[in-house]
Parts: structure tokens; C-alpha cells; sequence
């Protein structure tokens, strides 16, 4: 099996301390940075849907603006993968806290806002895009398995996908089941062939039977250790302010994903 | 529009929801016209409803070596896989083509977010998840594709879609061009979703459950009836399994038009169709059978309906299952998938369980009543919130 080549043409980025892709590279290089605002500005909303969004809603939404933006392209014409390890833990935590406690009293908005669709919704209602959108899940490969998933629909649709992959921090019980920390939000706009566009391609091979590289590295405190989506793009990301190199990322339990990243001269 | 794709095989499939564990139930209702709706008796506190609950479930303990993922969830995958050899034929799967090689692709709306309700009803004296549901892995989406995985032994790609409603029917689009890419051989599809208390109370909170038997398509219709269910598929190339039934096309689209209400005019429920249509190379009169969404709540059902009266040809027959078995969310479209796959093996119409007066806006298609007659390809509809839909295409194999 030949590797799949697809090729980046906008990055959208947001963590608490990073509000954007421009501000990896400047950390990367050692430059001083300014911390965003407290809540990702998600302005791709209209102001009154940006009002009612759920967190987990205003984090994608941030960064797929941002890698559709630095792409060029028309988000109403991308179709979109929407990848979350545990989806919003908010309202998670609000609705079996509500549930164990008053379950009539459930609010129907934040029902409704608690499907694991809910970013891939709002954001294919504010572009108009009528394109295929999913939302998938993969546990702590939730980053590899979404850039797995982009990949191919890119490929073996031969169009451009946007990739969007989130978490935002958890609270209360389910919040410490799922040691997310911190919010982080990555997206990738990919493309089939090389455009005028084009910012780094990809070359990603499948390497099955990668039980050890999976096993997370030692915490080391670095920020991203405290996000799922965070810790397992950060080689890539890395690699991408570096404009070169290669990494392994977890797409499954045992399943790894190699992935050699260049940039055009 | 989409190009036409090689057909794949579903050479085996299996289904347990309230009507039964395994095909031969499903196949029995439909012939008898029991469905499968109860009292509601599951929600922790009284809600006055109808689901449809699977039996047997509780009693469906995981193997000792897969007890870190036990939640109901996970036990009525368990049950659900052991139904029509699927769980052999599975393993089987495995050993032709080899782990790496057989992709796992699985639907759920709430996973296993059951055991996480039933941790906050039992939170520890310092509020924490009690010391028996301490186990991250079953509170997150992931928890049924993970134990599955597991369970199978799999080691190729494996994720969960979790689009809602649609989500196990987007399963067959994803494992499709696994596939069709050569990253997988086989794919082991599907999906699983039991009742909770998230999906009964937050539906009564949008005022979308009946107080009655869900009544998909009638005039008097009062919203849906919840209901559980698993259902699996093995998709492989067509050589490999020459007179399985074959996955014929899909299509997948979304409204942009609202969270929880479908468009209007119905805008992306036809690009899904259209977008089937055109994968499976198929024009409108050559469907016979269609599997609607069919939820029984207002909205969906006159858009729907609409959409079938303006699309087809009276030759073409159309019905909702959701009478029988509840809307079983997340598991929808691998249960309403394996319905179509039944309509083409034993050339049965599903008769539209609870419809006595049809909504104005239905066609001739609708069949209120089961119906013997010839089934060569059959079609799925799947819509969920935030506008996301698909359909799927089935079709016998060629003599």
C-alpha cells in the first residue's frame, strides 16, 4: 500500500495560551507571544448563535475559521470532519448532574447542543455548507483517527476537507474521568493535489502491530500533556512550525500513522 | 455530483432490538405486525412514554477479560454480536484477511453515557465517580468501538461516528473508502445505542415523545417513541462473497439549516438521496423499497414525506419501521440498513407499523401494510440533529 499524499493549505490553532498558528511558530522560535482572549472569538458565527454556543461550539468553530481563512477557499464548499475525544464535557457534566438530580428540569438547548455533532452543525448552519460533515471519536487517537478520516474522504473524493480537531477542558466527575485539562483546538484544510495554495504535504502509511510507539511518553508537564487532541498533534504541529519533518501519530489502539511532513520550495 | 463506486458485499449482518436478538425476529414481526413498544420502564424517574427496550440485555455480562468496559451499552453490543454467527463470521473476517487489515467502523449517539448518569446518581462521598465506574475508558464516545475493538481483536483503523441519528448509516461511507483506498480489506460496521436518561428526558424537554405508540406518518401523530438496538455488517469486495447483497451507493449531506429541526423543503435529505442515487449509478424508478427515517415527530415526517411523493415513481414502496422498534437513535441506520437488507433477501415490503390516516403530504409509496412483492433495491433513509443526513443503497446480487 502506497502512502496517501494530501497537502495542507490552511492551519487553524487556539489553546488558552496560543491564538493562533502565527503564534506556535513565533513560541516555536523562541519569540514572545500574547495570550488570546479568554474564550476562542469564534467569529465565523453570527453574533446571536455566538451568544447560545456551547463551548466545545466556539473552540472548533475558532480554529476551522481560521484554516479555512488561511486556505482561501469557501467553507460552504468543504465537506468537514469534526473530531473530539469527548465532545463537550460541560454540558456533559450539566445534564447527569441534572438528570441525577432534578431530570424534568432537563433544558431542552443544551440537550440538543450536547450531540457530539453539535460544532459540525453550527458551523456547516453559519457557512451554508450542504457538503458532507461528520463527527467522530477515537478516544485518545482521536486526532490520528480524524486526520485518518479527512485523508481518505479527501482522497477518494478528490476534494478539499476541513479537519477539525478539539476538546475543551473538562469539569466535575466526568471531567476527571477524562483528564482534559486545558482546551485546544487544531484544524487543517487538505487538499488532494498540490494548488497555488499549498503550505506542506503530507505522505501518511499505515504502521499496524505499533503497540510500544503508542504508549504515551512520561508527563513531563509540558501544557500539552493536559489535552488529548493537544498531546497526540504536538509532534505534527511542531513539525509544521518547523516547515519539515516526520512523526507518529496514534489512529488506533494498535494502529499508527507515519507521517512525513515537507514543505515545497 | 458523485461518481458511481464498486459495489462492496454485506455478506453478513445481524440486528437485536425490541423486537428480538437476531434477524429472524425482525423477519417474524414484520410478518405478523406485533411491534416491539412497552411501557416506558427504564428512566430512573417515572416519564409517561413508550420504548422500545431490549430484552435480555442486563443479563448479558461481557467476558471477564473484557469486564473494564462492562456498562449496558457494551453488554447489548455483546449480546448483539452473538446473534446469526455474526460473532464467527467476524473472527472469521480476522483470519483471512488479518487484523490490521479488517477496519471497524461503529455508529452511537450516547455510547455509554448511561454509566456515566448512573455514576452522578452515585457519586462518592467526596463527589467523585463512585469507586465501581472509576474506569475512563466506558465514559467517553469512544467506549463501544474501543470494546468491540477489543473484543475482535482488531487492529486496523477504528473509529465512531457520532453524527446523531445518522450515525450508523455514515458508517457504511467511511468503511467505503477504507476500502475503496486500500487501507482495509474488510470492514466490520455498525452501531449501538441503549436508553438513558439523556435521550428520554432531553427529547421530552424539545416536546418530541408521544404519550402513545410512536405513529410514523399519521395525521395524528404525537412525536417519537425511543427505543435501543445493535446491529453489525462485514463489508468486503464482491469477489470475495459473489451472492452476498451488496452495498450499491451512500449518500451524505447536511441542511445548514438549523440544530434540531430538518429544512423545510427538505433541501439536504435530496442531496443525500440524489447523492445515493448517483453513487450506486441508479435512477428513481429502480428502487423498490425505501426505509424511511420515519420518526413519527411532526416536522420530519411531512418533509420526508414530501420528498418521497416528489422524488418516486408509485412503483416504488416506502415505509417507516420505527412502529416497531422505537427510534433507536444512533442505531438507526444499521437497524433500518439491515430492514432494507431483509426487504431484498425475503421480498417483503415492511408495513408501516401505526399509521391508519397518512399525512396529507405522503405519496402512493407509503405501505401501510406489509407486502410480498419482488425487492431488488432498497434504500435508507437517516437524518439527524444538526442537519446531518444520509441514505444508503442495497441491491441483490446480480444471478
Amino acid at each position: 500500500m502506497s502512502a496517501l499524499q494530501v497537502h495542507i493549505e490552511g492551519i487553524g490553532l487556539w489553546s488558552p495560551a496560543l491564538s493562533d498558528f502565527a503564534a506556535l511558530k513565533a513560541q516555536q522560535h523562541g519569540l514572545p507571544v500574547d495570550a488570546p482572549t479568554a474564550r476562542p472569538q469564534a467569529s465565523t458565527l453570527p453574533a446571536n448563535e455566538r451568544r447560545r454556543a456551547p463551548d466545545s461550539v466556539l473552540l472548533a468553530v475558532e480554529v476551522a475559521g481560521q484554516a479555512v481563512a488561511m486556505s482561501g477557499r469557501a467553507a460552504s464548499e468543504l465537506p468537514c470532519v469534526f473530531t473530539s475525544a469527548y465532545g463537550d464535557q460541560l454540558i456533559s457534566d450539566y445534564m447527569c448532574a441534572t438528570l441525577a438530580s432534578a431530570p424534568a428540569e432537563l433544558s431542552p438547548t443544551r440537550f440538543h447542543n450536547s450531540v457530539h455533532n453539535a460544532p459540525a452543525g453550527y458551523w456547516t448552519i453559519a457557512t451554508g455548507c450542504q457538503a458532507s460533515s461528520s463527527a467522530i471519536s477515537a478516544g485518545r487517537a482521536s486526532f490520528g483517527a480524524g486526520l485518518l478520516e479527512a485523508a481518505t474522504l479527501s482522497l477518494a473524493e478528490q476534494r478539499a476537507v476541513l479537519l477539525v480537531c478539539s476538546d475543551i477542558a473538562g469539569t466535575g466527575p466526568v471531567g476527571e474521568m477524562s483528564g482534559t485539562r486545558s482546551s485546544f483546538g487544531f484544524a487543517l484544510v487538505l487538499s488532494p493535489a498540490v494548488t497555488a495554495g499549498t503550505l506542506a504535504s503530507l505522505a501518511i502509511e499505515l504502521q499496524p502491530h505499533a503497540d510500544h510507539p503508542l504508549r504515551p511518553a512520561p508527563a513531563t508537564g509540558e501544557w500539552h500533556e493536559t489535552n488529548p487532541i493537544a498531546a497526540s498533534a504536538w509532534p505534527l504541529m511542531q513539525n509544521l512550525a518547523a516547515g519539515h519533518g516526520d512523526c507518529t501519530l496514534a489512529a488506533a489502539e494498535t494502529l499508527a500513522l507515519r507521517v512525513v511532513l515537507e514543505t515545497l520550495a | 455530483m458523485s461518481v458511481p463506486i464498486q459495489p462492496l458485499a454485506v455478506s453478513a449482518y445481524t440486528v437485536t432490538s425490541a423486537l428480538g436478538q437476531g434477524l429472524d425476529s425482525h423477519l417474524a414481526a414484520l410478518s405478523s405486525g406485533h411491534g416491539g413498544l412497552r411501557e416506558n420502564d427504564f428512566s430512573s424517574a417515572p416519564l409517561a412514554c413508550w420504548i422500545g427496550r431490549v430484552d435480555g440485555v442486563e443479563e448479558a455480562e461481557l467476558p471477564a477479560a473484557h469486564a473494564s468496559w462492562e456498562c449496558r451499552n457494551n453488554r447489548l453490543a455483546w449480546l448483539g454480536l452473538q446473534q446469526d454467527r455474526f460473532l464467527e463470521q467476524a473472527l472469521d473476517a480476522r483470519l483471512r484477511y488479518g487484523a490490521a487489515r479488517v477496519a471497524l467502523v461503529l455508529g452511537t449517539s450516547t455510547a455509554s453515557i448511561g454509566a456515566t448518569e448512573e455514576g452522578y446518581r452515585h457519586l462518592d462521598a467526596d463527589g467523585r465517580m463512585p469507586a465501581e465506574l472509576r474506569r475512563p475508558l466506558i465514559h467517553a464516545p469512544h467506549s463501544l468501538a474501543g470494546f468491540v475493538a477489543e473484543a475482535l481483536g482488531l487492529e486496523g483503523p477504528c473509529l465512531t461516528v457520532s453524527t446523531a441519528c445518522s450515525s450508523s448509516a455514515k458508517v457504511f461511507a467511511t468503511a467505503e473508502r477504507l476500502i475503496r483506498l486500500g487501507l482495509a480489506d474488510a470492514a466490520i460496521v455498525g452501531g449501538v445505542d441503549t436508553l438513558c436518561d439523556s435521550v428520554l428526558f432531553g427529547f421530552n424537554a424539545l416536546e418530541l415523545v408521544s404519550p402513545e405508540p410512536c405513529r410514523p406518518f399519521d395525521q395524528a401523530r404525537h412525536g417519537i417513541s425511543i427505543g435501543e438496538a445493535a446491529g453489525f455488517a462485514l463489508l468486503e469486495r464482491v469477489d470475495h462473497a459473489p451472492h452476498a447483497p451488496r452495498l450499491l451507493g451512500y449518500g451524505e449531506s447536511s441542511d445548514a439549516h438549523h440544530m434540531s429541526t430538518p429544512h423545510p423543503e427538505g433541501v439536504g435529505a435530496e442531496l443525500a438521496l440524489r447523492d445515493a442515487l448517483a453513487r450506486a449509478g441508479l435512477r428513481a424508478e429502480q428502487v423498490d423499497y425505501i426505509n424511511l427515517h420515519g420518526t413519527a415527530s411532526l416536522k420530519n415526517d411531512e418533509v420526508e414525506a414530501a420528498l418521497i411523493a416528489r422524488a418516486f415513481p408509485s412503483t416504488t414502496r416506502a415505509s417507516s419501521t420505527k412502529g416497531f422498534t422505537g427510534h433507536t437513535l444512533g442505531a438507526a441506520g444499521i437497524l433500518e440498513a439491515v430492514f432494507a437488507l431483509l426487504a431484498i433477501r425475503h421480498n417483503v415490503v415492511p408495513g408501516n407499523l401505526g399509521c391508519t390516516d397518512p399525512d396529507a403530504a405522503c405519496g402512493p409509496q407509503l405501505a401501510l401494510q406489509s407486502e410480498q412483492r419482488s425487492v431488488n433495491v432498497a434504500l435508507s433513509n437517516s437524518f439527524g440533529f444538526g442537519g446531518n443526513n444520509a441514505c444508503l443503497a442495497f441491491g441483490r446480487a446480480p444471478a
